[in-house]
């Protein structure tokens, strides 16, 4: 088994859409309304969401509860999850000729798990078995805007998502700044390294759905029909 | 003897890329693993290896291939539900090893313990490779794993494997490589995958260095030749600590089975 990996084409019929941003972008609103668009055209489309697979759910949620989770653990679990979901949601409908959407990829894991320590090479390397997607947006917000968007939607910031168990600061919204600016800092750098497409996440919900669309009526011509 | 002591410990190195947030520098334990296949005899073997490394005084941890408490559950659940893949089955081994890595074998090091590790990531590499992953792939994924100070392999041919499964705990579905040779009868299933895990093995003790123990004499032969590898390593410095006092061979070790009741 050779993996062709994130840097060449994917040979499957089917199209696969990424979704990418820190959390509070808003990508996760994005994708939904991407998903009514395609399903109002007929097309039959996918959705697959990070970190939703049934294979490591309890094992995450005690690692997390118990703070026993290290940051390769962390990392490998994620991966896990990557590839139970790849293996029954992702390569099968891409096979079948459908697009498949997929809200945080590969790039979640090299943005992240390289802000906690792991070795970016390593964490590329353990996706090597991930296919390139055919477009991937990535949401850029402030972490000032990030913030203030989780705090109106939920008020508690989560443990993981501040960083916490890095022990950076004991303030949880201190620990959220410290850690998401890390975390943007290597968007960047897998934005340029990957091709992303980078989408001003500051910018009102509608203008960035038409710009996503946009982006794809282009990216997916031949398919769309159009 | 303790003249002999070397005053520069070789340092600590990891497999691949390693855990940049880890610093494992002057770990003074020594890391000693037993390779080989199901039914070789390995747990028999370490016991008697840790009795008598505790009778000389020296501490010792046992870890366990995919026991760690994070994910030793899933494992088993998922290969009872037959949903896993070479992906999902490696990727699992690799959280499992990496919790017990950083929760229990670096730990152990930094306290001065022996840390008999039973089986480690070169069954994972045999598995995987048997089942078709990509070599590169799986080296890469243990690349986090602390470099050994002792690889000790466990060796025998697959009929004598055979022999001693069905007369302990019978086949297993997963030991028979059942899973790889699917509707074939589980006996020619154990040969024929134990067989290629052999093979796999052979390889990698070459890649990695392995110290190759024949496992088919009596059992108190065997403990003789391990303990005769251990001892080396414990007592020249080739772990991080040389010792004081290496632990000496017995020559009441025939006594010391009987009353085990091995």
């Amino acid at each position: 088994m050779n993996y062709t990996g994130l840097y060449e084409p994917h040979p499957y019929p089917g199209k696969l859409i990424v979704v990418e941003g820190i959390d509070g972008s808003g990508k996760t609103t994005q994708a939904l309304l991407l998903h009514k668009w395609l399903q109002a055209a007929n097309l039959p489309v996918f959705f697959t969401e990070w970190n939703s697979s049934p294979l490591v759910r309890s094992a995450t949620k005690a690692g997390k509860k118990e703070n026993r989770l290290t940051p390769t653990t962390f990392s490998l679990l994620h991966a896990t999850d990557f590839a139970d979901r790849l293996t029954y949601h992702i390569i099968p409908p891409l096979k079948a000729g459908m697009i498949v959407i997929a809200d945080r990829y590969a790039y979640t894991a090299f943005a992240r798990d390289t802000a906690r320590g792991v070795d970016p090479k390593w964490v590329r390397e353990v996706y090597a078995m991930a296919p390139r997607p055919d477009v991937a947006f990535y949401f850029k917000v402030s972490v000032q805007s990030s913030l203030r968007r989780l705090k109106n939607a939920r008020a508690k910031i989560k443990f993981y998502e501040a960083g916490m168990d890095l022990g950076l600061c004991s303030d949880p919204d201190e620990s959220f700044i410290l850690f998401q600016s890390r975390v943007l800092a290597e968007y960047d750098k897998i934005s340029e390294e990957f091709g992303l497409h980078v989408m001003d996440a500051e910018l009102p919900m509608d203008e960035q759905q038409r710009e996503v669309r946009r982006v794809l009526e282009a990216e997916l011509q031949g398919y769309l029909g159009n | 003897m303790s003249e002999t002591k070397r005053t520069t410990i070789p340092p600590r190195t990891y497999i691949g890329r390693g855990l940049p947030y880890n610093n494992i520098e002057g770990l003074p334990g020594w890391l000693i693993v037993l390779e080989g296949s199901d039914s070789v005899g390995r747990t028999t073997q370490l016991q008697l290896l840790r009795n008598w490394l505790e009778v000389k005084g020296y501490g010792v941890v046992e870890t366990d291939w995919t026991a760690s408490p994070l994910v030793a559950s899933t494992i088993d659940l998922a290969k009872e539900g037959h949903t896993m893949n070479v992906l999902t089955f490696n990727l699992l081994y690799a959280t499992d090893f990496a919790d017990r890595l950083e929760h229990e074998i670096i730990p152990a090091l930094k306290a001065g313990f022996v840390v008999l590790s039973d089986r480690y990531i070169y069954t994972a590499f045999a598995r995987a490779i048997v089942r078709g992953a990509d070599g590169e792939w799986i080296r890469n994924l243990f690349g986090f794993a602390l470099q050994p100070d002792l690889v000790l392999y466990l060796k025998a041919d697959a009929k004598t494997l055979v022999k001693r499964a069905l007369l302990s705990t019978g086949l297993d579905y997963w030991e028979a490589g059942l899973d790889h040779n699917p509707g074939m009868d589980p006996y020619d299933s154990f040969l024929d995958y134990q067989s290629k895990l052999l093979k796999q093995y052979d390889l990698l003790a070459k890649e990695f260095g392995f110290v190759t123990v024949d496992a088919r004499p009596a059992i108190a032969t065997v403990q003789r030749n391990l303990r005769r590898h251990v001892q080396r390593v414990l007592a020249d410095g080739l772990g991080h600590r040389p010792g004081d006092e290496p632990p000496a061979q017995d020559d009441d070790l025939d006594e010391e089975l009987s009353s085990a009741g091995v």
